[in-house]
């Protein structure tokens, strides 16, 4: 997203690294404006050196600034990629005629970073609304008589700068949310002929960002115009960063936040409720970060499969055929990120041939997390369409028995491909439904076999975090949806701890993961099961990532969530995961809050959290409080089993 | 799952004998266990002992594939290998058949080996015999049987067939669903 620069000019170059880049854009356009002008797009400088004052009438200038502008790179924003540019473009461009006001004021030849650097951060709220109202004006015939009528206004008014004026202006002036953005703007350019006061002048401004009253919304006119609501976005967080500051007066913050819901709804398509759930779980900034990174897809990756070829190899091979590949990281040893291929990676002879696997990385992850050993019982609940399954069973060796398990038909056809595909001879296939395990394996499995060594739970969920690969998760999900997956994935795991022998000699470990970021489907899950089970949380093994959360709104989790993995696509640049890994102590389930055996430990530790469970704690007697009564009934089988305590 | 009957064996071996000869006792008697076959719902499937357990433990509707699919027999009782036994084959094969780069798409797309593309093939071969395909790298890319001996492919023109096309890797992605 460069500017269009013209290769046969070649500018002269001053010192610094601001002038080698925008130096040339002035000078290009200088080729587009009235000569007098040409000082309007200087970049760098000082703010608050004296400089000339503003040339004559600024607003006739501006419009004709906007089209050679619109080719300007974007500076050193942050939080917007490259890829993003091209979105943001339109908008980047409508801010330079407002960078290129400021440009004029400083001193000839002289570029200063550091103080460009400061406006350009200070005032970037102010300077957007500023942008707006020009973004407005060019897509409303009907502002061109506001924006002439302020910058009369202006000129008239250009010693003084109070609040007061504006908003009475504003009132005056009927139309949609750009009265605020244009009355800012006046007062920007009010502003920047003062000079001296700058900074405050800058905390005046940014205090503009006045809150569309309900009425102003509604005139709304659909559809929203994409760059007002974009600068509004983040006019908004300016404020919201710095509420007491800049807020206005008579209005709470919960009109910010709705308004600013509202925009970032409109602005990126998400329901309201995925909203409202993604603003509870990131601040502000990394919410927009998070929101953009999932506009972006994330790098192809795949998997070497060491059964058959080393990783060193394969990346020769591929490098052969035209790909464009590099290591994934220190941490793995056998993801590779293909960045651009001429072949489709998906079809040459070395996938074909069972080579590597299209896997994303954070698929990687919960594998290795798991660390399967050699000649180990392994189940994987969930294990369509066969990428961990996989690679739990590369990592053995083709040793041991890996057993493979999803609930639904048509996507097991893949694992089965991708198994035979990849040389996987330690593999059984089947179709059960992950909350039967216990029942499947409890008479043969246990007693024969004796369970389980570890068990990868790779529940289904949401898909929060994949939202860049299936864009449609973005508005069709709402809370029945949430729960009805929360609670399968309960169900889910309590079967996979039931089906752990917690007396292997290398494992009783389980994996559970999900590709969400909500926490009701992971930290919630985890408590639940800890709270269910005689299992306890472990380090996973990787050592990048968030911790996952151990308090949230109203809910407070076991302290050992701290040891469960978060990741996220705008920190690790791999789909949204949660890892969480337990260990299983003890083969006994837990009636109702028994205090006695080895559930004990877990009840002390988990005492302080309510004191409900303090009490029952102490109790030996076992209770029959049913709180699950369909639970109870599954276990049932288990119960009969053990002696009841009178 | 039940274990193959007599006929069945007879039939299997028999075919894999085609291509790896008497290697079939390499397959059976492993150093790191004893492999068997069984058939379930008309698939035959290679797996080693240690999952039998786990296979006969789940129900017979739920069990989907166990170990390595071989192939599986037709409505007529006639045995056809499919191209998940590749693995098996490829290192114990007798007579094998190396491809060009240029023609390996074409037999990969599940046409004919012409002459054209044929880059080596194995001394004394004779014709309708039993061939595993490779690339000139040596990865295995599916098997065939041999339309000339090797006396004859040195002689015919280069649009002739030298290799029938039975089975390649190609099917993984063309025919993902029919493996299962």
């Amino acid at each position: 997203m460069g500017r269009k620069l013209d290769p046969a000019r070649k500018e002269k170059r001053g010192p610094g690294r601001k002038a080698r880049k925008q130096r040339g854009a002035e000078v290009e356009l200088a080729r587009f404006l009235p000569p007098g002008k040409s000082r309007l797009s200087r970049p760098g400088g000082s703010a608050a050196a004296a400089g000339a004052g503003l040339p004559p009438d600024p607003p006739p200038v501006f419009p004709q600034n906007r089209r050679p502008a619109a080719g300007q790179p974007p500076r050193g924003r942050s939080g917007f990629s490259d890829d993003n540019s091209k979105l943001l473009a339109p908008a980047k461009a409508k801010k330079i005629p407002s960078k290129g006001n400021n440009m004029e004021l400083s001193s000839d030849g002289e570029v200063e970073e550091g103080s460009w650097e400061m406006e350009e951060e200070e005032e970037d709220g102010s300077s957007d609304e500023m942008v707006d109202d020009y973004g407005a004006s060019s897509s409303e015939e009907e502002e061109l008589l506001p924006i002439e009528k302020a910058a009369l206004k202006q000129k008239s008014d250009r010693g003084g700068l109070s609040e007061d004026d504006s908003e009475e202006e504003e009132e005056e002036e009927e139309e949609e949310e750009e009265a605020a953005a244009e009355e800012a703007s006046r007062q920007k350019m009010g502003q920047k002929e003062e000079e001296s006061t700058d900074l405050q002048l800058n905390l005046d401004i940014d205090e503009q960002f006045k809150l569309p009253t309900d009425e102003q919304i509604e005139r709304e006119t659909s559809p929203p115009d994409l760059h007002i609501i974009h600068q509004r976005i983040k006019g908004n967080m300016e404020v919201l960063q710095d509420f007491v500051v800049k807020r206005e007066e008579g209005r709470t913050r919960q009109e910010y936040l709705a308004l600013l819901r509202r925009d970032m709804a409109a602005y990126y398509s998400y329901s309201d409720f995925l909203l409202m759930k993604l603003m509870d779980i990131f601040p502000l900034p990394e919410l927009i970060n998070f929101l953009e990174a999932n506009e972006v897809p994330r790098p192809v990756t795949i998997r070497t499969n060491t059964l058959k070829t080393r990783r060193r190899d394969l990346a020769q091979a591929l490098i052969n055929r035209g790909v464009n590949l590099d290591p994934l990281g220190k941490w793995s040893k056998t993801g590779l990120v293909i960045y651009d291929s001429s072949v489709p990676i998906g079809a040459t002879p070395e996938y074909l041939a069972g080579h590597y696997m299209l896997q994303g990385a954070s698929s990687l992850l919960p594998v290795m997390a798991l660390a399967p050993q050699e000649n180990e019982r392994i189940l994987d609940m969930c294990c369509a369409p066969g990428g961990k399954t996989s690679y739990i069973a590369q990592l053995m060796k083709n040793t041991g028995m890996i057993l493979a398990n999803d609930s639904n038909a048509e996507r097991l056809r893949s694992v089965v491909g991708n198994l035979h595909r990849l040389g996987v001879t330690n593999a059984v296939v089947s179709n059960c439904d992950g909350r039967q395990f216990p029942k499947v394996c409890s008479c043969l499995l246990w007693g024969v076999l004796g369970g389980f060594d570890r068990v990868l739970l790779d529940a289904p969920c949401s898909g929060t975090g994949v939202i860049s690969k299936d864009p449609a998760v973005k508005t069709n999900k709402d809370e029945k949806d949430i729960l009805r997956c929360s609670h399968l994935q309960k169900e889910l795991i309590l079967s996979a701890i039931d089906s752990v022998n917690a007396a292997s000699e290398t494992g009783g470990y389980i994996v559970y993961c999900t590709c969400s970021i909500m926490v009701e489907e992971n930290e919630w899950v985890v408590d639940y099961a800890l709270k269910k089970r005689n299992v306890r949380l472990v380090a996973t093994g990787l050592d990048f990532g968030k911790e996952g959360f151990t308090r949230f709104k109203d809910r407070r989790f076991h302290p050992s969530l701290k040891s469960t993995r978060r990741f996220y696509p705008h920190t690790h640049n791999m789909d949204g995961f949660f890892i969480a890994k337990f260990k299983k102590f003890s083969n006994a389930i837990p009636q109702e809050q028994k205090a006695a055996t080895p559930s004990a430990v877990p009840d002390t530790v988990r005492e302080p959290q309510t004191k409900k469970r303090k009490l029952e704690g102490s109790k030996v007697d076992k209770e029959q409080k049913p709180p699950q009564p369909a639970l109870k009934k599954r276990r049932s089988l288990q119960a009969q089993r053990r002696p009841l305590k009178a | 799952m039940r274990p193959l009957t007599e006929a069945e064996t007879r039939a299997v071996f028999e075919k894999l004998g085609r291509y790896i000869g008497e290697n079939i006792q390499l397959l059976v008697d492993r150093p790191d266990g004893t492999y068997c076959f069984r058939l379930h719902r008309d698939r035959v499937y290679y797996l080693s002992e240690k999952l039998l357990k786990v296979a006969a433990s789940i129900p017979r509707d739920s069990l989907v594939s166990l170990g390595t699919c071989f192939g599986k027999f037709t409505k007529t009782q006639k045995f056809r290998l499919s191209v998940t036994a590749l693995d098996f084959l490829a290192p114990y094969a007798k007579y094998k058949v190396w491809v060009k780069p240029g023609s390996e798409q074409s037999f990969l797309y599940g046409n004919h080996v012409l002459k054209s593309g044929l880059g080596r093939i194995t001394e004394n071969t004779a014709q309708y015999q039993g061939v595993v395909v490779f690339s000139m790298a040596d990865v295995p890319l599916g098997f065939g049987v041999a339309a000339k001996s090797t006396q004859e492919c040195r002689k015919v023109d280069p649009m002739a067939i030298v290799v029938f096309h039975q089975a390649d890797v190609g099917e993984y992605v063309r025919n993902e669903d029919t493996l299962t």
